[in-house]
C-alpha cells in the first residue's frame, strides 16, 4: 500500500472514530430523551448525519462492512428522525450496540485494513425495527406553502415542516441581513432566540444585492403569533405570517418533538443588539490531529536533548574544577541559554501532549449506561472537573483501570432499586465522577452511594481463601488493601463485567506502572470512594538520584518532601515498625537495601539519609545510603515481563548511557504505613 | 492560473480525498469549505471557478447552497456538482431542479470526478 493511501486510511480511522465518539455522546442525550418521550429535532438530524457520513467515508475507502451496518442505521436514524418509527429505549439500545460494532470494526482496521466481521446479524435486527413503519401521510396544509419554499427543503426539512403544521400554530418567514464578517454568529445569536419559542425549519441564505452583507430567510414554526413574535425578535426584520391559523389555537402542546426547554434567562438578544464579535474561527479549524506516536517521538527527542545539555553541563563542571578557563565560562553561559530554551521547549511539548480528561469520563459515562442498563440498576453519574488536563498517554492508560473501578462500583457497589428502596435511599443509585488538579498531580475520584465494602465479609474471605490467617487482626485500612491482592474477589459470582479475569490487583499495578497510587475510604451502607493520584506528566521528571550499597535509583522528586540525616541512634521501635521523630511527628522508615535485599543489617553505619517522600498526608522515610543530586530523567517503559515488579515503577535514562530504576513511591508507601511483611518475602 | 474549485463537505478525510483526487489530473487550486456558512464567506472573497458541495452538512444544507448561487448574478453561472452519499435520491433531484449542473453519488470512483472537473473546466 502506498503511503498517501495508507495516511488517508489514518485520515478516515481518525474521523471515524470521532464521527463515533460524537454518535456515542448524543446517543446518550436521545436515551433520556427516549425515557422522556419528547426529543430535539435537531438532535436526531446530527445523529442521521453521523450515520450518513459514515457510510459515504466508508464507502470510498472500499469498506463495505462499515458502509452496509452504518447504511442499515442510516435507515433506522432516517426513519425515526422522519418519525415513520417511535423512538424507545430498546432502539436506542440498537443503535448503540450497532454503533460499537462499527467501532471494533473501525478499531480493527486500525490494526489491519483487511480485518473485518460478520455485521449481517446486526443488521437483521436494525430492519426489524424498520417493519411496520408507516409512511408519512399527506398535509392538505403543504399546498398552501409557496413551492418556491419546499424547493430548497431536504426531505428532513420537509418532515419537519409537516410536524409544524400538525402541531404548531404559525408558520412564518422571517427575513433579515447581517455583515459578512459576524453572519454565523448573529445568525446563532437569532436562532437560539427563535429556538425558545419554536422551530427553526431552514436557514435559506438569499442573493440579495448586498455588499459585505448577506440576507437569509429563516422559516419558523411558533405558537407565538405575529405581535409577540415581532417583539422577541426585535424591529428591523421582517416577519411574514405564512399561514395565517384557519382553526382556533389549540392547547395540547405534548405531541410536539421540543428542544430544551426556555432557558430561564429571558435576555433580549436581536440581530440588531447582538454583540459585536470577532470574525468567527469556530468553522474554520485551528486544529490538527496528530499521532500519539509521533508526539511521543517529539518528547522522546526533547528527552535526550535534555540529557545530552546535562552532559554538556558536566564538562562545564569539569572545566571549572580544572581552574579559571575562558573557555569554560563561555561554555557554561552558552549551556545556561540552551537551558532555558530546551525548558521551554519542553513545557511546549508537554503541553501539546496535556488532553482534557473529558473524553475518557465521556467513555465513562457510556459505560455506566451501558453497565447499568444490563445489571437493571438505575444509575445517575455526576461529573466534575472534566477540563482537568492530563498527558494523553496517562489518560489513554486510565481507561482499562477506570473503566474497571465503574464497573466494580455498578456491579458491587450499587444496590438493586428495591434494596435501596428497603434502605430509604433513593431508587437511582449516584457515581460521582471528579478530577482535579493538585500540585504536580492530578487527583481522580469515583465515588458512589452504594453499599460500601463490609471489613468483616472482606476478612472472612480473606480467610477462607488462605489468605491471611483466621487469627489476624486488621485496621480498615488493611482490609481495603486485601482487595488489592490478586485473585481476591468478594463478589458472590464473578459477574461477566466486572470478572474479565482482572482484578483490582491488576488496576493497582497499571496505576502504579503511571506512577500513581489508589486509595480507598468506605462506609457501610453509605458508599465507597476510591481515589487515583497520578502525575500530571510522566515522560520527563525531575527525579531524586539515590544510592543503595552499589545500586542507583531514581525517586521521583515531585513526591520527594525533603531530605535529611538521621543518626541510628535515633531510630525507635513501635509496634515492630522503626520510626523516626520528624517535628512532633513519626515517620516509618523503609530500608530501601531490604526491600531489594541488597544489604545485612548488621553492617549499619551509624548514620544514613532519609528521603522524606509521601502525597499529603501520608509519608515515610526511605533510608538509602547517600543522596546523589538531582537530575532530569526520561522514563521509559519496562517491557511486559518486568512490568510487575514490586517497588520499581518504571526505569530511567541517566545520559551517560547508565539506565536505572525508578521507584514507586505510592506502592512502597502503601506497603509500608501497611506494615505488610509479605511485601518482603 | 490555476482554476480554483470550492470544496464544501463536512468531513475534513472527504475534502483531502476530493482534493488529491483532482489535483491528480492537473493544476487546479482547492478551496476548502466546512460547511456552508464558510462557503458563503468564501465566494466574494476568492474568485473561484466551480463548486462541488456535499447535501447534508449542519447549518445551511446544499440545496440552500445551490439556490443561493444560481440566484446570485456574481455566481449563477459557476459550474457546481452536487456529490452525496447514496440514499438521498430525492434531495439530489431537488438540487438539480435548483440547477445543479452534475451530481455524484459516494462513494465514487476517481475518474467520476475526474470527468466532471475536466467537463466543466477543461
Amino acid at each position: 500500500m502506498s503511503s498517501s493511501s495508507s495516511r488517508a486510511i489514518g485520515d478516515f480511522l481518525g474521523e471515524a472514530e470521532e464521527i463515533i465518539e460524537n454518535l456515542n455522546n448524543d446517543l446518550i442525550v436521545l436515551d433520556d430523551c427516549a425515557a422522556e418521550g419528547s426529543c430535539d429535532p435537531d438532535l436526531l438530524n446530527r445523529i442521521f448525519r453521523g450515520a450518513h457520513s459514515l457510510k459515504g467515508l466508508a464507502g470510498m475507502f472500499g469498506f463495505d462492512d462499515i458502509s452496509s451496518l452504518a447504511h442499515h442505521l442510516e435507515n433506522l436514524l432516517d426513519h425515526l428522525r422522519l418519525g415513520k418509527v417511535p423512538l424507545t429505549n430498546g432502539l436506542v439500545q440498537l443503535l448503540s450496540e450497532g454503533f460499537e460494532t462499527l467501532s471494533r470494526l473501525v478499531e480493527g482496521k486500525g490494526e489491519n485494513p483487511d480485518f473485518t466481521f460478520d455485521v449481517s446479524a446486526m443488521r437483521q435486527r436494525v430492519e426489524q425495527f424498520l417493519v411496520g413503519g408507516s409512511d408519512e401521510e399527506a398535509d392538505p396544509e403543504m399546498d398552501r406553502i409557496d413551492p418556491e419554499i419546499l424547493a430548497v427543503l431536504t426531505e428532513f426539512e420537509e418532515h419537519r415542516l409537516r410536524e409544524n403544521l400538525k402541531h404548531r400554530l404559525y408558520l412564518f418567514k422571517i427575513k433579515t441581513d447581517f455583515d459578512l464578517a459576524t453572519f454565523d454568529q448573529d445568525l446563532a445569536v437569532l436562532t437560539d432566540l427563535l429556538k425558545k419559542e419554536g422551530e427553526v425549519i431552514s436557514t435559506l441564505p438569499l442573493s440579495a444585492d448586498l455588499t459585505d452583507r448577506i440576507a437569509f430567510q429563516l422559516l419558523f414554526g411558533t405558537n407565538l403569533p405575529e405581535g409577540e413574535l415581532g417583539v422577541l425578535v426585535g424591529p428591523g426584520l421582517a416577519v411574514e405570517n405564512l399561514l395565517p391559523p384557519s382553526e382556533p389555537p389549540s392547547p395540547s402542546r405534548e405531541m410536539i418533538l421540543e428542544g430544551e426547554p426556555p432557558a430561564a434567562s429571558g435576555r433580549e438578544v436581536t440581530a440588531e443588539n447582538a454583540p459585536a464579535m470577532e470574525t468567527s474561527a469556530r468553522s474554520i479549524s485551528r486544529t490538527v490531529r496528530v499521532d500519539i506516536d509521533k508526539l511521543d517521538l517529539l518528547m522522546n527527542v526533547v528527552g535526550e536533548l535534555v540529557l545530552a545539555k546535562a552532559a554538556i553541563g558536566r564538562v562545564c563542571e569539569k572545566l571549572k574544577g580544572e581552574g579559571g578557563n575562558e573557555l569554560g565560562t563561555e561554555l557554561q553561559k552558552a549551556t545556561r541559554v540552551l537551558e532555558r530554551r530546551l525548558e521551554e521547549l519542553q513545557k511546549g511539548v508537554m503541553e501539546v501532549r496535556m488532553v482534557p480528561v473529558a473524553q475518557l469520563f465521556d467513555k465513562m459515562n457510556r459505560i455506566v449506561r451501558k453497565v447499568a442498563s444490563e445489571r437493571n440498576k438505575r444509575i445517575a453519574l455526576e461529573i466534575q472537573g472534566a477540563d482537568t488536563e492530563l498527558d494523553k498517554l496517562i489518560v489513554e492508560d486510565l481507561s482499562d483501570p477506570l473503566m474497571h473501578i465503574i464497573r466494580n462500583a455498578i456491579d458491587h457497589g450499587i444496590e438493586p432499586p428495591e434494596d435501596r428502596r428497603a434502605q430509604g435511599k433513593s431508587e437511582k443509585g449516584l457515581i460521582c465522577l471528579s478530577a482535579a488538579q493538585k500540585g504536580n498531580h492530578v487527583v481522580i475520584e469515583v465515588r458512589d452511594d452504594g453499599r460500601g465494602i463490609d471489613p468483616e465479609k472482606v476478612r472472612r474471605k480473606a480467610v477462607e481463601r488462605g489468605l491471611i490467617p483466621e487469627t489476624a487482626k486488621l485496621s480498615r485500612e488493611q482490609v481495603y488493601d486485601l482487595l488489592f491482592m490478586p485473585g481476591f474477589s468478594t463478589a458472590e459470582t464473578v459477574s461477566d463485567l466486572s470478572g474479565r479475569g482482572v482484578g483490582m490487583d491488576v488496576v493497582k499495578n497499571n496505576i502504579a506502572l503511571l506512577s500513581g497510587m489508589i486509595e480507598m475510604e468506605s462506609e457501610v451502607g453509605v458508599g465507597t470512594s476510591i481515589a487515583i493520584t497520578l502525575p500530571i506528566t510522566l515522560a520527563i521528571i525531575k527525579a531524586l538520584i539515590i544510592r543503595v550499597c552499589d545500586k542507583i535509583y531514581a525517586i521521583p522528586i515531585n513526591s520527594v518532601m525533603e531530605t535529611m540525616m538521621v543518626e541510628t541512634s535515633s531510630v525507635r521501635t513501635i509496634e515492630r515498625k522503626e520510626v523516626i521523630e520528624l517535628r512532633d511527628s513519626t515517620l516509618p522508615l523503609l530500608w530501601l537495601g531490604d526491600v531489594f535485599q541488597l544489604s545485612d543489617r548488621g553492617n549499619r553505619r551509624a548514620r544514613f539519609f532519609v528521603a522524606v517522600v509521601g502525597f499529603a498526608e501520608k509519608k515515610i522515610g526511605i533510608v538509602v545510603d547517600e543522596l546523589l543530586g538531582q537530575q532530569d530523567v526520561v522514563i521509559k517503559s519496562l517491557g511486559e515481563s518486568l512490568a510487575f515488579v514490586r517497588g520499581i515503577a518504571g526505569a530511567a535514562d541517566l545520559g551517560n548511557q547508565k539506565t536505572i530504576l525508578v521507584l514507586d513511591v505510592g506502592g512502597l508507601m502503601s506497603e509500608t504505613l501497611r506494615g505488610d511483611s509479605a511485601f518482603f518475602a | 492560473m490555476a482554476k480554483k474549485i470550492l470544496v464544501t463537505e463536512d468531513s475534513s478525510t472527504m475534502r483531502a480525498l476530493i482534493g488529491s483526487t483532482i489535483a491528480a489530473i492537473g493544476d487546479y487550486e482547492i478551496v476548502e469549505a466546512a460547511n456552508g456558512f464558510e462557503a458563503l464567506r468564501i465566494l466574494p472573497r476568492e474568485k473561484v471557478d466551480m463548486v462541488l458541495t456535499d447535501i447534508n452538512m449542519p447549518d445551511i444544507n446544499g440545496l440552500e447552497l445551490v439556490s443561493f448561487i444560481r440566484g446570485n448574478a456574481n455566481y449563477k453561472h459557476l459550474p457546481l456538482v452536487i456529490i452525496s452519499t447514496e440514499g438521498s435520491e430525492r434531495d439530489r433531484l431537488k438540487g438539480l431542479d435548483l440547477g445543479a449542473d452534475a451530481y455524484l453519488v459516494k462513494p465514487f470512483a476517481p475518474e467520476e470526478l475526474q470527468q466532471l472537473i475536466r467537463k466543466f473546466l477543461g
